[in-house]
């Protein structure tokens, strides 16, 4: 059949159930068209058929013929160039980018990536037909097109500044965001991705982007029980089929059985006479010559089971009568936090109010599922190429499921789209390396939809009880709170997890007395684990719950009431943790409520109704946060970063912490630029790489602006420091009066172009490189008082929610949130934090429910785990708090989690504002609604 | 294994139904393809030997004002149904259906007759349809016939078409006149599949102040779409007042079958739903009657 893709005429041959994403992909390489969920759901494989925006992933191939095709490599006019790029400005050189391209990247729309060939050809699609649409036209066909890192203010304002751009023929509007209030050089100035120009116009490459002669595609047998001992495996028909090169079973690991981060309780493969724990538990692995193929041989595979009991809740778990998962019982960990006299604390209280939450499973729903590339080289050594938010550990199971040292496995780490705390534990990465190591053949295993969403850890379902006590002057005197956390089949970080949520529980107050107790526990659920806000989402709810009942009890505005017990310097928090600088919270809550109240008018928390419609109830609700920057807890917590200048005064940050889509690579570019003035934009920025970066530790606990970011700093000045010590030997300067300015070394009235020191400095026999391992400031176990975190993000929001009193439906219309950062080193990449963060917490409280009964997996689809699309996106309003720690880089402090943590309880503490029903139970239920209303009126 | 083996891209009725009938294995005729294509995949239904698509068929994809009445051929993207000024004009309740399905990509290519053809009581699509009073044309090897709508439909997902010797042709709906008015509404969960929890469609036709005549279709009102005709019943030659409405409410709970639905909706929701649902298309539709 022949079709014109990209305006090219093209003969291909029609292939047995190929889709148009198949075509596209396989056959002429076309990469940039991704593929998020296979299900026509998420709209990332959106290219244009005859100028209509079309899923390709059910789109048959066939159907295509004689049809123009537009993809996102078409959207660029293109200069061809076979010298190998060298800086972001290079690629873009090579590019006439479209005024949407353009835009997206100045505007901070793009993030992680994946999503946004899909954003950009709907987008085009819709200016083609109108070439300026209103705000409504643009979420209207933007509405099946998902973004998980969430930027939708930001896409539908350079989509509105590209359209203007394109009528007018004027330059792009600039973007309206501030800067840092106090601005250096580079550092706190508005700085687009160094990957931005990759990622708009389908040239960056994602791990199932890459292509190896002679690969092998795999495949894992799930259990699909949630609870049994393996009797039998058969697997003599799978590997009796054509194209089937290897079945693996737990017997053929060489190495080490189990992986894990924390608790090495995970099994690589469940063997016979061994004990699967969840639906998504391993049981063999295929390599074939074709995907079809190794999906074919999985379901030949045929297994025994013995079936046991299965545990689905972690109360259940704790009971004395129910089997244990695992050899010290399904106890994960006991979690107690301790401070004064619990008893006298609620003996002072003149109020006392005790309520139990629950929070259900959530899903990361990172667009891009899980994929791992395996390769041994000619050398001999393992390449395993993965998005994975912990390069380095990685490696360390790899090679221990290899039975190998450390040194022989090299993960290269590739672009991610989206991780969110879901990319921390192994997923493919062993399965991929055993299958590679058994045939000498590059090996991918990409995980579908289904298998993403059945087998990687969850954001924990919880039952939190909090009871708390406070004076009529709304002063609290204690704070008691006893969590449950469903910790599922295995370990991953929920000890981790739990912990943060238990030191969380009681908010960011002056607690005189309090008592937390948490029990981890072992369940047949899908493993829970990291996700962005890591515990604390789920305490939290509960926390600025009990705020507004307690608020309400009191007869205390319930912003005055968090006023009054909120943490300030000179604070002792609930672990003991005197804090002695950067507690910007006060402020937060301050301006947000300035903010609410400047739109609003004066009695935000007061139900509207709406004038045409009597049904339509309006009002405002309020929380607050904190969030740790960093691991704590007595952990060790350090990163290297190496950072080299070359001889035509580019520089290069190395560093193993990972890129996810939040920005971190450019916060490095920017530290380096800062550093050695010079622009970023001749800066490169390696990252994830376990031969070439230095270990920068996990991409966890909002900690790589701060860790990371600090080791490029104390790099990048120890270089400046060995250029100025060679030139100021030269010239017989101190070295202080030595200045770094727009790529030039100035002294004593000498401008020397940067790059020159390179030959300088191999003069005196010394490289043009240096490398530094930061070590964060030391923390305290949990239980030792002290400073269990070196540093703490505070944030305030207010959102406003209109509910329909009739069918108990939700929206939400607005959020205004103020983020203590400590220094906004990029408020570009801020702002898409802002809005992602937001989101997610939107999507936690209004549409995420991930379903597991028995232990079997409901949610198993796209199609049955929804995400907050753009026509669920409120306004957000982001205000800028910025009270420097002085640890940090220029100050700054995390801002990953922060964001996502207090919209669940603004959205649902303004829906009891609006029509008086207590939301205690995630997600909102519109049913529940109904009939709480009902039964209020009855 | 392939999902299918054969694509085959039919250019006449004629073709279509001669290559379902003669292919050497199973046949499926595709139109849209999202709800087929996804079946396929995710293995609820089993691979075929062939897919037949009828997209470019002329008489499939034709959507005009005949002499009788507007025709809507089974394979008109649902974009092109939205975007008509035909379809705006008479069947208001189909156009707000059909802009309420799916995103956009979707909108390009599904189609009313897959909506249809897939026999789910409470497709948007096929509600509307109902309501509006719509006949199917099926064509079969030999000659084409002109059926009720609801006789396409067995039960849940069972539609009455031969899937290999019967083709859906399209849709046949009157003329709308002055004093004629439609709606259709639906209501969502934001949680789970993008399926209504209930949806409804009502057409009127008034004299002065007199509901004169009146069709009303909700969904999932029991195991195939359903049409409640006691509720028309009491409502046709009524005054349209409130106290009509509150009675007509009650008729309908009774009348059809609302079920409880694990992760959805329990009976008394939807119950509660359906109150709520026919007071406001009843409103709509009556005003617009007005208008139209």
């Amino acid at each position: 059949m022949d079709l014109i893709v990209n305006g090219k005429p093209i003969a291909v041959k029609k292939k047995p159930g190929e889709m148009l994403s198949d075509l596209l992909r396989e056959q002429l390489g076309l990469t940039g068209t991704k593929i998020g969920c296979n299900e026509a759901e998420c709209g990332a494989c959106t290219v244009l058929v005859d100028g209509k925006p079309q899923l390709s992933c059910i789109y048959p191939a066939a159907r295509a013929d004689g049809k123009q095709i537009l993809t996102i490599e078409g959207l660029a006019s293109r200069t061809p160039d076979d010298r190998k790029p060298n800086l972001a400005v290079d690629i873009e050189r090579r590019f006439k980018l479209h005024p949407l391209q353009r835009a997206f990247i100045d505007y901070g729309a793009v993030q992680c990536g994946f999503c946004i060939p899909g954003q950009l050809m709907t987008a085009y699609a819709l200016l083609q037909t109108d070439p300026d649409p209103e705000e409504g036209q643009i979420r209207h066909a933007l509405k099946d097109t998902l973004c998980r890192c969430a930027g939708y203010p930001t896409i539908i304002n350079a989509i509105k500044a590209a359209a203007l751009t394109m009528r007018t023929g004027d330059h792009l509007p600039s973007v309206d965001i501030s800067e840092s209030e106090e601005p250096l050089e580079v550092i706190g100035s508005l700085q687009p991705r160094p990957d931005a120009v990759g990622k708009v116009t389908g040239e960056a490459k994602f791990t199932d982007d890459l292509q190896f002669e002679g690969m092998l595609y795999a495949r894992v047998k799930r259990s699909g029980v949630p609870h049994a001992f393996v009797e039998h495996i058969d697997t003599t028909r799978a590997k009796a089929l054509t194209g089937v090169l290897v079945v693996l079973t737990a017997e053929d690991i060489p190495g080490e059985k189990y992986h894990g981060l924390v608790i090495p309780d995970w099994p690589i493969l469940v063997g016979v006479g061994e004990r699967v724990r969840y639906v998504g538990d391993a049981v063999a692995i295929v390599a074939a010559e074709s995907k079809e193929i190794a999906s074919q041989a999985v379901d030949m595979i045929e297994v025994v089971y013995d079936p046991l009991n299965i545990i689905s809740d972690p109360v259940q778990a704790r009971k004395a009568d129910v089997p244990s998962l695992h050899p010290d019982g399904n106890l994960l960990k006991h979690i107690k936090v301790r401070k004064g006299e619990i008893e006298h604390g609620f003996a002072e209280a003149d109020v006392v109010l005790e309520h139990t939450y629950h929070t259900v499973i959530t899903e990361h729903a990172f667009l891009e599922p899980e994929c791992s590339v395996a390769r041994l080289t000619t050398d001999g050594r393992m390449e395993i190429y993965v998005g994975s938010q912990i390069p380095y550990a990685d490696r360390n199971q790899v090679a221990n499921a290899l039975g190998w040292s450390e040194e022989r496995v090299r993960v290269i780490g590739q672009l991610m789209g989206g991780g969110f705390g879901g990319k921390e534990d192994i997923a493919g990465q062993i399965h991929a390396a055993l299958l590679a190591q058994a045939t000498g053949q590059p090996v991918k295993l990409l995980f579908d939809r289904q298998e993403s969403l059945l087998v990687h850890p969850k954001r924990h379902a919880t039952q939190i009880r909090v009871k708390v006590g406070a004076r009529t002057d709304g002063r609290i005197t204690a704070v008691e709170t006893e969590l449950y956390g469903d910790s599922g089949a295995y370990a991953s970080l929920s000890e981790k997890v739990m912990t943060r949520a238990t030191t969380h529980s009681s908010g960011p107050y002056q607690v005189p007395h309090a008592r937390a107790d948490c029990y981890a526990m072992y369940t047949n659920n899908p493993p829970a684990g990291a996700f962005r806000g890591f515990g604390v989402t789920q305490s939290a709810f509960a926390i600025e719950s009990m705020m507004d009942s307690l608020a309400e009890k009191l007869a205390i505005d319930p912003i005055e009431l968090r006023s009054r017990n909120a943490l300030r310097v000179g604070s002792v928090t609930n672990t003991g943790q005197l804090l002695r600088e950067s507690v910007g919270l006060l402020e937060c809550i301050d301006r947000v409520e300035d903010e609410m109240i400047r739109t609003a008018g004066e009695h935000p928390f007061e139900p509207k109704i709406d004038s045409d419609y009597h049904y339509l109830y309006r009002a405002w609700g309020f929380a607050v946060a904190y969030k740790n920057t960093g691991l704590g807890g007595g952990a060790p917590d350090k990163a290297g970063a190496e950072v080299e200048l070359f001889e035509n005064g580019t520089l290069e940050v190395r560093t193993s912490s990972a890129e996810l889509g939040q920005g971190l690579v450019t916060v490095l570019q920017m530290i380096v630029a800062q550093e050695l003035g010079q622009s970023t934009d001749r800066v490169r920025v390696l990252v994830m790489d376990t031969d070439l970066t230095p270990d920068g530790g996990p991409t966890t606990a909002s900690r790589q602006t701060y860790v990371t970011g600090n080791a490029a700093l104390f790099a990048a000045r120890t270089l400046r420091q060995a250029i100025a010590t060679t030139f100021a030997d030269k010239f017989n300067q101190p070295p202080e009066s030595i200045r770094f300015v727009n790529g030039l070394v100035q002294l004593n009235g000498h401008s020397i172009p940067l790059g020159d020191s390179v030959k300088e400095m191999r003069v005196e026999g010394h490289e043009p490189r240096a490398q530094y391992e930061y070590w964060a400031p030391t923390t305290e176990p949990l239980g030792h008082g002290g400073d269990m975190h070196f540093a703490y993000s505070f944030a305030a929001q207010a959102a406003q929610v209109e509910v329909n009193i009739k069918t108990g439906e939700v929206r939400v219309l607005r959020v205004i949130a103020a983020n203590d950062v400590g220094k906004a080193i990029n408020p570009l990449g801020l702002q898409g934090q802002v809005e992602g963060g937001v989101m997610m917490g939107l999507g936690n409280a209004l549409t995420e429910h991930f379903i597991v009964e028995d232990g079997e997996v409901f949610t198993d689809r796209m199609a049955r785990y929804r995400i907050p699309s753009i026509m669920q996106t409120p306004q957000i309003y982001s205000i800028v708090v910025e009270h420097p720690t002085a640890d940090g880089p220029y100050g700054a402090k995390g801002i990953g989690e922060i964001i996502s943590i207090p919209t669940t309880p603004a959205i649902t503490n303004a829906i009891y504002n609006a029509v008086g029903v207590r939301i205690d139970r995630l997600p909102v239920d519109q049913e529940e609604v109904v009939r709480q209303l009902s039964k209020n009126r009855g | 294994m392939n999902l299918w083996e054969e694509y085959h891209l039919a250019t006449s009725i004629q073709d279509a139904l001669y290559t379902l009938a003669s292919a050497p294995g199973s046949a499926r005729v595709i139109a849209g393809g999202t709800d087929l294509l996804l079946d396929l995949q995710q293995g609820r239904h089993a691979p075929v030997h062939s897919l037949v698509d009828i997209i470019l068929i002329p008489e499939l994809s034709c959507l005009e004002a005949r002499k009788s009445g507007i025709f809507i051929g089974a394979a008109v993207p649902l974009q092109r149904i939205t975007a008509s000024s035909i379809i705006y004009g008479h069947t208001r309740a189909l156009q707000e259906a059909c802009g309420l399905i799916g995103g956009p990509q979707v909108r390009n290519t599904a189609t009313l007759g897959g909506n249809v053809a897939h026999a789910l009581p409470a497709a948007d699509g096929t509600i509307a349809l109902l309501a509006l009073n719509a006949r199917a044309e099926v064509a079969d090897i030999k000659h084409t016939r002109i059926m009720e709508l609801q006789e396409l439909f067995l039960g849940p997902g069972r539609s009455a078409l031969h899937p290999q010797n019967e083709l859906l042709v399209g849709f046949h709906l009157p003329f709308s006149g002055d004093s004629d008015g439609s709606a259709f509404r639906r209501i969502m969960r934001p949680q789970g599949v993008a399926i209504a929890i209930l949806n409804m469609g009502v057409w009127l036709r008034r004299a002065d102040d007199v509901i004169r005549d009146i069709l009303i279709a909700v969904g999932p009102g029991g195991p195939k779409p359903f049409r409640a005709k006691k509720t028309e019943d009491f409502l046709r030659g009524r005054k349209m007042d409130d106290a009509g409405i509150t009675r007509a409410m009650d008729i309908l709970i009774s009348e059809a079958s609302f079920r409880t639905s694990r992760h959805r909706a329990t009976r008394d929701y939807r119950c509660h739903l359906a109150k709520i649902l026919l007071e406001d298309t009843l409103k709509i539709a009556w005003e617009r009657s007005h208008l139209e």
